[in-house]
C-alpha cells in the first residue's frame, strides 16, 4: 500500500485490474446496455452488390409495416449530412465522395442504402425486407493488382483506379543492388483481415431539441476526434455534441474511425427528436467495418556474400477498397517507415500504389502497416540466410545496430530512440536452447519428421506520435484533481477499451501523490467530462497519455506544495513531499495532501494570489515516437499426411521499456500473438470474383479458438527510453508484429526438405499438404 | 405466448413473440444486460448462460423453449457479495481485457466445471472451443479456469 506514511509503490507491480469487478459480474455498460426511455431502433438495408447503379428505391410497403416510424434513403438526406471523412493527407491523393447513405450507385457489398427506424429491433429488421431496390449490376473490380493496370474504373471522375502512388525511403537503392553479391526477391501477399472485436459497433444518439444538444454513445477508440467530425457532418456546433465511449468491447483499430452510421444516427435523432439506436450485426461487422492489411508486393534484398545488407526494395500494391475511411491511404505509409526492421540497411525504397476496389475500405488493424513491414523484412532475412548458407540467427545478428549506435537513423527517415536487439535475441535463444534445438531438428529430419524453427526479430513504431507526423494531433491530455474529501480524479484523453489504463494510470497517480490506489478514479471516454484528447491507438495510451498524467500530477503537486508551505508557515523551498505528506515546518508539523486539498477548496487560508481548488491539466506533446522491439521464436511440427501445423513452443521476448503493470503487458503480448498467429494460420477475408463477401460470418472467417493456440512463454528485456519520463515504449501491437513472421518462418523451415522458399498466408493445411504431396 | 421462467432465482413471466430469442428475453425483457451478443448465430459464445445447469448459447434458444426452466446468467453467479470461484479466477489471472466475451466465457467455464471438476489444460481449451475471445489469446482464461477448478475441488473435499 502506498497511502500516507507508507512507501511501497504500485508502479511495476502486477496490480489486479480495478475495471474487472464490474466486468466479471456482467455489470459493465456497453452501448447496447444503455437504455433510454422511448428509444427507437435502426436497421439498414445494405447493398447486396459490389458495384451497381440504383435505379429506384421503393419504400412504400416498408413505411406501412408494423412499428415503422421513418425511413431514410440517400436522396432524403443529400446535402444534409456531410460525407464520411478521411484524415490522410498524401500528395496527389484522390478522394471519392463517400455519402453516409448510397447515392445513385453502390460500391461495395454492405454499403448502407436505406435506414429503417422502428419501435423495436425486430420490427426494424422485418421492414428492411419490404424495401424494394432496383439495382443494375455494374462491372466489378476485385483484384487490386489487376485494377492498377486498367480495366473498369470504379470512380469515373478519376479516370483510373489508382488513388495514389507513395514513394518512401532514402539512399541509392539502384547502386546498392548493382553492387550486390546476392539479390533475393520474393512476391508476398498480406491477406485481408477482419479485426473482429467481440463487441460489434453500436451507436445510440439522443438529441434534445430544447437544449439543441446531442449525446452520442458509440463504441469508439476516439471520442473527441469523432465529436469534431460528427459535429461538422451534421452541422451542430461542436460544443453541443457530447460523445461517450462507454465500455468498449475491443477495437484493434476498427473503432479508430468515423463511420457513416455514427453521423446518420445523430442526424436521425435530430429529425425525430427521439433517441435512436443501432447495434451492428456480425454480418454487418464483417462487411461494413474496416478491414486490415491487404497488401501484395515484391520485396528484394541486396546483400554481400558475407551477409551484410546493402539495400531493400519493396514494390507494393495496397488494396484500399471502394472509399477512404479515416486513415485508409495512410496505413501503407507506415509500412514504408518500418522497412528497415532491426537492421542497418543503407538504402531503402518503397513504391506503393494504392488502388480502389469494390470492397470495404481497409484501415488500421492492430499493427496497421507495421506487421506488413516486419513480415516482409523477416521473410527476406530467412530467404537470404537460406540462399547464402548462413544461419538465420547469425544473419540477423550481423546486421543489427549495436546498442551504442542509438539513436539510430534509418534509411526510412526515422530515429530509433533506444535498443538492444542482441540482448532480446540472446534471451530468446537461451530460452529455447537454440543450438541444441538445431541439433535435435537434424535428427528429427533424419527420422522423417518435419520440425521447423522460426525466428523473428522486430522493431515497431509506437507512442504515436509527434503531432508533426500525425494527421490530427499526436499529443495527449490529462487532468488530475483532488476533491475536497481527498479523493483523486484523473481524466485522460486516451480512451482505453480493454488495455487496463483505469488501473495503470491510477498506479502512476497513487504513487506520485502517495495515496491509496482505491482513492484514485480514472475517467475516460466522455467528451462532456474529459478535456479534449486524441484517443487510444498505435500503442500510445500509456507512453503519451500516461506521460500527460505524470506531468499533470507534477503540476498539481507543485501547487499543493505552495499551499502546504503556507499552512506549515515556512518557505516553499523547505517543504518536502513524500508518501502523501508535506513536511519541513520549523516545528516538525506536517500536512497531508488530503488536508491541502481541503484547504484549497475552503480557500479561507491560502497564500496570496493563489487560485482556489486543486486541479491541474497537462497536454503532452511527445518529441519522438518510441521503438519497442523483441525476438520471437516459434517451433512447429508439420504433419506429413494432413499438412496440419502443430505449434510445439512459442517464445517471445519483448522490450517495451519500463513496465507500469506486468500483468497488463503480458496480456497485451498474449492477445497480440494470438492475432498474429491467426493471420499466419487461419484468417482471411475472401471476396469472390463478383465482389461477394464469402467470409461474411464467424463460420467462414476463422478467428482462432482456445484449442488452436499454444501456451506462450514470455520474457522481457528492459531498455529505457528518454522520450518520456515513464521510460515506457508501448506494447499493444508487439505480439501481432513479431508472431506472424516467426511462425511462417518456422513452417517454411519445417518444409525445407521440399525445397520450399515461400508460401503465402494463411498457411492452411491444404496448402501445406499440396507442397508436401507435390500436388 | 405466455411464458414463465426462473432467472437467477427470480420468477419472470411475460407474453412474448414465439420467435423471440432467449438472449433478447434476458436482455430486453428481464433487463439483464450482462449476457452479451457477439454474433446471434451460435458462433461466438458471448451469450452463454446456464439453462437448467447446462451451458447453452442463449441466441440459439427461443424464449418459449425456456418456458418453465431455470436460467443462471452472469448476474446470478456471485452470491451474497462473494464472487464465484470462476469470477475470482478471471480477476486474479487477468483473464479479461475488454470484458465483452467474459460473461459468456465464465458461464461456459461454469458449465465445463460442472461436468469435470479437474479438467486438464487441453480439456479446458477444448471445452471452451465454442467461445471466442479476441483480446486475451486464451492463456490467462485457461489459467483462470484451472485455478477456479482447484478452489472448487478444495471446497468439495
Ligand atoms: S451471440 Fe450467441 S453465440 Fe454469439
Ligand atoms: S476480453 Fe475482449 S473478447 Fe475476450
Amino acid at each position: 500500500m502506498s497511502s500516507n506514511g507508507k512507501n511501497e509503490k504500485y508502479v511495476g507491480r502486477p496490480v489486479k485490474r480495478t475495471e474487472d469487478p464490474r466486468l466479471i459480474q456482467g455489470l459493465g455498460h456497453y452501448v447496447d446496455d444503455i437504455r433510454l426511455a422511448g428509444e427507437l431502433y435502426v436497421a439498414f438495408l445494405r447493398s447486396p452488390y459490389a458495384h451497381a447503379r440504383i435505379n429506384s428505391i421503393n419504400t412504400d410497403a416498408a413505411r406501412n409495416a408494423s412499428g415503422v416510424v421513418a425511413i431514410f434513403t440517400g436522396s432524403d438526406i443529400e446535402g444534409r449530412v456531410g460525407n464520411v471523412p478521411t484524415a490522410a493527407a498524401l500528395e496527389g491523393l484522390k478522394v471519392p465522395k463517400y455519402p453516409v447513405l448510397a447515392l445513385g450507385k453502390v460500391f461495395f457489398v454492405g454499403q448502407p442504402v436505406a435506414a429503417v427506424v422502428a419501435t423495436s429491433r425486430y420490427a426494424a429488421r422485418d421492414a428492411v425486407d419490404h424495401i424494394e431496390v432496383d439495382f443494375e449490376p455494374l462491372d466489378v473490380v476485385v483484384d487490386a493488382e489487376a485494377a492498377a493496370q486498367g480495366g473498369p474504373v470504379i470512380h469515373h471522375d478519376f479516370g483510373d483506379n489508382i488513388a495514389y502512388v507513395h514513394r518512401a525511403g532514402i539512399g541509392d537503392v539502384d547502386a546498392a543492388f548493382a553492387s550486390a553479391d546476392k539479390i533475393v526477391a520474393q512476391k508476398m501477399h498480406h491477406q485481408r483481415l477482419a479485426p473482429i472485436s467481440l463487441e460489434p459497433r453500436g451507436v445510440l444518439a439522443s438529441f434534445l431539441p430544447g437544449e439543441q444538444q446531442l449525446t452520442l454513445w458509440t463504441s469508439t477508440q476516439i471520442p473527441h476526434l469523432l465529436r469534431t467530425q460528427v459535429a461538422i457532418m451534421i452541422g451542430l456546433p461542436e460544443n453541443k455534441v457530447r460523445v461517450i465511449a462507454p465500455e468498449v468491447g475491443g477495437g484493434f483499430g476498427s473503432k479508430l474511425n468515423v463511420y457513416a452510421e455514427e453521423a446518420l444516427l445523430s442526424f436521425i435523432s435530430m429529425q425525430l427528436h427521439k433517441p435512436v439506436k443501432w447495434i451492428e450485426t456480425r454480418r454487418e461487422n464483417m462487411s461494413a467495418t474496416i478491414h486490415g492489411r491487404a497488401q501484395s508486393g515484391v520485396a528484394e534484398l541486396a546483400l554481400k556474400n558475407d551477409g551484410t545488407i546493402l539495400g531493400l526494395r519493396y514494390t507494393v500494391t495496397a488494396d484500399l477498397g471502394a472509399y477512404h475511411q479515416l486513415l485508409t491511404p495512410a496505413i501503407p505509409t507506415l509500412t514504408g517507415l518500418m522497412l528497415s526492421g532491426c537492421y542497418k540497411i543503407p538504402a531503402i525504397s518503397m513504391v506503393c500504389t494504392g488502388v480502389f476496389t469494390n470492397k470495404m475500405a481497409t484501415d488500421a488493424y492492430r499493427g496497421a502497416g507495421r506487421p506488413e513491414a516486419t513480415y516482409v523484412v523477416e521473410r527476406l532475412m530467412d530467404i537470404a540466410a537460406q540462399e547464402l548458407g548462413i544461419d538465420p540467427v547469425e544473419l540477423r545478428r550481423k546486421n543489427f545496430p549495436t546498442p551504442d549506435e542509438f539513436p539510430f537513423a534509418t534509411a526510412t527517415g526515422l530515429f530509433y530512440d533506444s535498443g538492444n536487439y542482441q540482448a532480446a535475441l540472446d534471451r530468446a535463444l537461451a530460452m529455447v536452447d537454440y543450438d541444441k534445438l538445431r541439433e535435435i531438428q537434424k535428427s528429427d529430419t533424419a527420422a522423417g519428421r518435419l520440425v521447423g524453427i522460426g525466428v523473428s526479430t522486430y522493431v515497431e513504431i509506437c507512442a504515436l506520435g509527434p503531432s508533426a507526423a500525425m494527421p490530427a494531433g499526436g499529443w495527449e491530455s490529462a487532468t488530475v484533481r483532488i476533491e475536497p474529501t481527498g479523493k483523486v480524479t484523473v481524466m485522460t484523453g486516451a480512451s482505453p477499451h480493454g488495455q487496463g489504463q483505469e488501473t495503470s494510470f491510477a498506479q502512476i497517480t497513487a504513487d506520485m501523490l502517495g495515496v491509496d490506489l482505491n482513492d484514485v478514479y480514472v475517467i475516460h471516454g466522455d467528451t462532456g467530462i474529459v478535456q479534449y484528447g486524441i484517443g487510444t491507438f498505435g500503442s500510445r495510451a500509456t507512453a503519451v497519455g500516461g506521460t500527460a498524467v505524470v506531468y499533470a500530477t507534477e503540476k498539481l503537486i507543485s501547487k499543493a506544495t505552495k499551499i502546504a508551505a503556507h499552512l506549515l508557515t515556512t518557505d516553499e523551498e523547505n517543504v518536502t513531499f513524500e508518501n502523501g505528506v508535506f513536511s519541513g515546518a520549523p516545528d516538525d508539523k506536517q500536512v497531508t495532501i488530503q488536508q491541502v486539498a481541503l484547504a484549497a477548496h475552503l480557500a479561507s487560508n491560502l497564500p496570496p494570489d493563489t487560485e482556489p481548488g486543486l486541479s491541474a491539466t497537462y497536454f503532452f506533446e511527445p518529441k519522438n515516437f518510441t521503438f519497442p522491439f523483441g525476438a520471437h521464436i516459434c517451433i512447429v511440427e508439420v504433419d506429413r499426411d494432413t499438412g496440419d501445423i502443430r505449434i510445439k513452443r512459442y517464445v517471445a521476448v519483448d522490450d517495451c521499456g519500463k513496465v507500469i503493470n506486468p500483468l497488463l503487458v503480458e496480456g497485451q503480448v498474449h492477445g497480440g500473438i494470438a492475432q498474429g498467429l491467426g493471420q499466419a494460420l487461419f484468417e482471411e477475408v475472401v471476396y469472390d470474383e463478383n465482389g461477394q463477401l464469402i467470409t461474411g460470418t464467424l463460420m467462414d472467417y476463422a478467428v482462432p479458438k482456445a484449442h488452436q493456440l499454444p501456451r506462450y512463454e514470455l520474457d522481457r528485456t528492459e531498455t529505457p527510453t528518454d522520450v518520456n519520463p515513464l521510460g515506457v515504449k508501448g506494447v499493444g501491437e508487439a505480439g501481432t508484429i513479431g508472431s506472424t513472421p516467426a511462425i511462417v518462418n518456422a513452417v517454411i523451415d519445417a518444409l525445407r526438405p521440399f525445397g520450399v522458399k515461400h508460401i503465402d498466408m494463411p498457411l492452411r493445411p491444404e496448402k501445406i499438404w499440396r507442397v508436401i504431396s507435390n500436388q | 405466448m405466455k411464458i414463465s421462467l426462473e432467472i437467477n432465482g427470480k420468477k419472470h413471466e411475460a407474453d412474448v413473440e414465439p420467435r423471440l430469442l432467449l438472449v433478447h428475453f434476458l436482455r430486453d425483457v428481464a433487463n439483464l444486460t450482462g449476457t452479451h451478443i457477439g454474433c446471434e448465430t451460435s458462433l461466438c459464445g458471448a451469450c452463454t448462460v446456464l439453462l437448467d445447469d447446462a451451458a447453452i448459447k442463449s441466441c440459439t434458444v427461443l424464449a418459449v423453449q425456456a418456458d418453465g426452466c431455470r436460467v443462471t446468467t452472469i448476474e446470478g453467479l456471485a452470491s451474497a457479495g462473494e464472487l464465484h470461484p470462476v469470477q475470482k479466477g478471471f480477476w486474479e489471472h487477468h483473464g479479461l481485457q475488454c470484458g465483452y466475451c467474459t460473461p459468456g466465457m465464465i458461464m461456459a467455464a461454469c458449465g465445463l466445471l460442472r461436468e469435470n471438476l479437474s479438467p486438464s489444460e487441453a480439456e479446458i481449451r477444448e471445452g471452451l472451443e465454442g467461445n471466442l475471445c479476441r483480446c486475451t489469446g486464451y492463456q490467462n482464461i485457461v489459467d483462470a479456469v484451472e485455478s477456479a477448478a482447484r478452489e472448487m475441488a478444495g471446497a468439495v473435499k
